[in-house]
């Protein structure tokens, strides 16, 4: 299996912000999605593969080349969208293409004007009369144009409405039937990470968190509740936090077998869902702070 | 084919797919040499992880239900009848032990348990 982008102990500082030893792959052929609160570094990460901010020590590939070295022939294969368009807000689609199309030598005119058919994007009108979702759809649609085989996007879903989301999703599983594409999209909305992506990375305060496929997140992670006489310092040891209450306590767990053994019958496990993940992970940062 | 999966249900997905495969092989729904979906394709339609669809394609190749032909695609294997028949009957076992689970429950002892299921078999000759 090879990978689509391998980033091996990335670090870089700002006043404030770290990105420390940041490590992960994405083999060729899936869809990844950067989760992480706001601040714990997606962007930056995102920006640093793309050259955009430079790193500091570490190593990037993208599609097994150095991503400094071999930046130009990266960059015709990669099709970035971020969360602010970053187009001529005056210009027309049919105007913006022809600004863009001559930096690709594999823009395909037939697959943009296809696209806009099916995303129902009109070629005259200037794109600071285009909503959010449109604009949105117009930057997805660029990169797809000139037959990019991997895809970059940064909070593509972000103040979209649900129905628009669900149609992003949709694009994105499509590109998916193509074994050579891969996708990385970071996004805080945890619902369509649920709901497309093949890998999880989970970025907190700089720092890799984890980074597994779906199917290993869901299946390692739980949510515990049983009654407060069960915790002790031993017991708790088995969860990332808890949170007791009045009434009962409520932890995470990152392995739901090694609790079963613990607790056996006594307590109720639910599925996790990335937002209590998230949530849990978060209390242990802020307990360990 | 047919493929329902729940989200809300603690059997994990790629388990739901193989379990419901298994069922239309041994039925007899899905026969021998059909064709099945790619991966990508029921990832897409399912709107699961492709992960998930190729770990449930892995377990069915295990267990001999269906063979993946590199650059065709996946087929319902040939069966093998006298095993095809045993794990028929492996699922008749399992459906009947649930049933004598719940009758058991209600107090329905054997004799009339018996009983039920010579009119319900003769019935349906």
């Amino acid at each position: 299996m090879t990978n689509a982008l391998e980033i091996t102990n990335l670090s870089k500082s700002y006043k404030g912000f770290h990105l420390q030893n940041v490590s992960f792959n994405l083999p060729t052929g899936y869809i990844m999605g950067l989760i992480g609160p706001n601040g714990a570094g997606k962007t930056t990460i995102i920006k640093t593969i793309l050259n955009l901010v430079m790193k500091q020590e570490g190593s990037i590939k993208v599609f097994g080349l150095d991503h400094q070295k071999e930046e130009v022939a990266i960059k015709k294969r990669i099709g970035f969208v971020f969360d602010t368009p970053a187009f001529y807000p005056h210009l027309n689609l049919k105007q913006l293409k022809n600004v863009v199309a001559p930096f690709y030598e594999q823009w395909d005119n037939a697959v943009f004007d296809d696209l806009l058919d099916r995303f129902t994007l009109p070629l005259n009108k200037p794109l600071k009369q285009f909503s959010r979702g449109m604009n949105m759809k117009a930057s997805i649609a660029i990169s797809l144009s000139h037959h990019a085989d991997f895809i970059i996007m940064d909070e593509p879903t972000s103040g979209l409405d649900p129905v628009i989301r669900r149609e992003m999703l949709d694009v994105l599983r499509g590109i998916m039937q193509d074994e050579n594409k891969s996708i990385l999209f970071s996004s805080h909305v945890t619902s369509d990470i649920e709901q497309a992506a093949d890998f999880i990375t989970y970025v907190n305060q700089g720092q890799v968190v984890f980074s597994k496929t779906k199917d290993d997140v869901n299946e390692s992670f739980a949510i515990v509740k049983g009654g407060n006489e069960l915790l002790d310092t031993n017991t708790a040891k088995n969860f990332v936090a808890v949170r007791k209450g009045e009434f009962g306590f409520e932890a995470l767990t990152a392995d739901l077998n090694a609790s079963k053994k613990i607790f056996g019958e006594q307590v109720v496990y639910d599925k996790a869902s990335l937002e209590d993940i998230m949530f849990f992970h978060n209390l242990k940062f802020k307990s360990t702070n | 084919m047919k493929i329902i999966i729940s989200n809300a249900s603690p059997e994990p997905i790629y388990q739901q797919i193989g379990t419901q495969i298994k069922t239309q092989i041994i039925s007899g729904e899905l026969v021998e040499g059909a064709p099945l979906p790619s991966i990508r394709k029921l990832a897409q339609e399912l709107h699961i992880s492709v992960i998930t669809t190729k770990r449930a394609y892995e377990e069915l190749e295990k267990e001999g239900f269906i063979d993946t032909v590199v650059g065709k695609g996946t087929f319902v294997a040939i069966q093998n009848m006298e095993l095809l028949r045993e794990k028929k009957m492996k699922s008749i076992e399992d459906q009947m032990t649930k049933l004598v689970q719940e009758a058991q429950r209600m107090g329905i002892d054997l004799t009339e348990l018996q009983e039920i299921l010579t009119i319900l078999y003769t019935e349906n000759d």
